[in-house]
């Protein structure tokens, strides 16, 4: 294996690979470290191929001894060239969708729980739990099942009603929070403290996010072994963000793909922007906020790696924005039109982000772009509610004529 | 005014293994000077600079301090101050 141990993000201090999220010294988060000096690039390469058609094939990366195993696998995900999505928005760069809906519970979320359960399993625990916005509670429902975890997801009570069903009939204790995600990630955080269970976004949350790394992995897989020239993710918390950015940074040191770091865009809803707006107030603070948005899956008001995500966005030369709710929906809608993929509400501010960056003229001619559209717009369904017409006729020629103006060949 | 301070089990070395300790102040900044007087370790693990560290989240019955007047929130007899790791979630 070549994961180290887990190092302190702040001060570097450094522990061993246990349940364990924050530095004892300074409260900073942990990370894996890894020794990828004895890895060789075309040795690497080869494993990978020879690997599973999901994120498994990159266990070399991931923090286990040998492969892990899990019966609801996820990755590999389509990467599809968006050129009508292009066209509409007068852009002359390459636009490429990168669909992590088409995971088994529908989002991005399923990579991220299936290295954190395998790591749960690993180090023995029996019950796994999280602090979820919607899709996670999905994910670590039905990745416990397929395990035989027990679990238990805690989710804020308001949350959509789709989420909560697609939750439940995994057979997990669903428990709804009086308050916003920030007061059930507090919760959870307390609870981690006294349960004996794996929370995977708090005391496992240095492997679970070891999971967006294969995000970066496969989109280099699928343009050919190259790197994109700009990325445009949702920030949430903005270990995505983040962990994309480490995923892409670990194959060049190694050598198994060659080029620049990629432009790096973060995408927030207006009602929920704390890290957009530390990026444009140009400090690295993210000051937290009471959120107050459709997109609800990246409604993180107190985001823990906002200021890693900032200091990103500054370094590759990118930026952090945000688009309002109309534009979200604006957005789910160009995405759909185009393309033939409903996203979520999260999808909508990602596309809502690259239609203000094309039309500002952000993005060059010819470059590869990959917007990363993170979840499923069936989840979502309220927020398109009142957005379309549905012309009801009666069964015969003339009534469909009366309503539809057409001409019918006779 | 006496108060409780809620401490995660990771920082209890610095406190003699103690989850709850109860200390006086009229506000959070006040209380905790009072922690950090009998517990110095404490001082130094969540704070730089007379700040708090920008990994440390705490909160009054609750409520994140940053929503009021952070260090200068007031406090009342019978609050519960909690220290939290501010890095989950997500």
């Amino acid at each position: 294996m070549a994961a180290n141990n887990l190092r302190c993000k702040e001060c570097g201090a450094e522990y061993e690979l246990g349940a364990n999220f924050f530095c004892e010294k300074c409260f900073g988060p942990l990370e894996v470290r890894y020794d990828f000096s004895e890895m060789n690039a075309d040795e690497a390469r080869r494993r990978i191929q020879a690997g599973s058609q999901g994120i498994w094939r990159y266990s070399d990366f991931l923090p286990f001894d040998g492969k892990a195993s899990d019966p609801l696998e996820p990755g590999m995900t389509p990467l599809i060239k968006a050129d009508r999505l292009a066209e509409r928005l007068g852009t002359t760069a390459e636009i490429w969708i990168k669909n992590d809906a088409a995971n088994p519970t529908h989002s991005f979320k399923d990579r991220v729980v299936a290295v954190a359960i395998a790591k749960a399993k690993e180090l023995g625990f029996e019950t796994v739990a999280c602090a979820s916005t919607g899709n996670l509670a999905n994910a670590v429902a039905a990745h416990a099942a397929a395990a035989g975890l027990d679990s238990y997801v805690f989710v804020p009570a308001n949350l959509e009603e789709q989420k909560l069903l697609a939750t439940d009939i995994y057979g997990t204790n669903l428990v709804g929070v009086n308050g916003n995600y920030d007061d059930v990630n507090r919760l959870c955080t307390q609870l981690a403290d006294e349960k004996p269970w794996a929370f995977v976004n708090v005391n496992l949350r240095p492997y679970y996010a070891e999971g967006s790394k294969t995000l970066a992995y496969e989109t280099v897989e699928q343009l050919g072994w190259k790197l994109p020239d700009r990325v445009i993710t949702p920030i949430a918390s903005g270990s995505l963000f983040t962990k994309i950015n480490r995923g892409f940074q670990e194959w060049m040191d190694i050598g198994l793909v060659e080029g620049e770091m990629p432009v790096f865009h973060g995408s927030q809803a207006e009602g929920c922007s704390p890290v957009a707006t530390a990026f444009a107030e140009g400090s690295n603070i993210c000051r937290p906020q009471k959120p107050d948005t459709i997109a609800k899956s990246l409604a993180i008001g107190d985001p823990a790696d906002g200021p890693y995500a900032v200091a990103q966005a500054h370094r590759t030369g990118g930026s952090i924005e945000m688009v309002n709710d109309d534009q979200i929906r604006e957005g789910i809608r160009l995405l759909a039109e185009t393309t033939g993929i409903f996203t979520e509400t999260a999808g909508g501010v990602t596309v809502g982000v690259l239609k203000k960056l094309a039309e500002q003229g952000v993005l060059n001619s010819g470059e590869k772009v990959v917007v990363y559209i993170t979840g499923e717009g069936l989840k979502t369904l309220d927020a398109n509610r009142d957005s379309f017409a549905f012309t009801t006729i009666d069964p015969d020629p003339a009534s469909f004529e009366s309503k539809f103006g057409q001409e019918v060949a006779v | 005014m006496s108060v409780t301070v809620k401490i995660p089990s990771q920082l209890r070395a610095a406190t003699g293994n103690q989850a709850e300790l109860e200390a006086d102040g009229a506000t959070v900044g006040e209380v905790l000077d009072a922690v950090f007087a009998e517990h110095g370790d404490l001082k130094e693990r969540i704070t730089e600079e007379g700040e708090l560290r920008r990994f440390v989240n705490v909160y009054v019955g609750g409520e994140d301090i940053r929503y009021g007047e952070g260090l200068g929130t007031a406090v009342s007899d019978g609050n519960e101050i909690t220290i939290l790791p501010a890095v989950a979630g997500g």
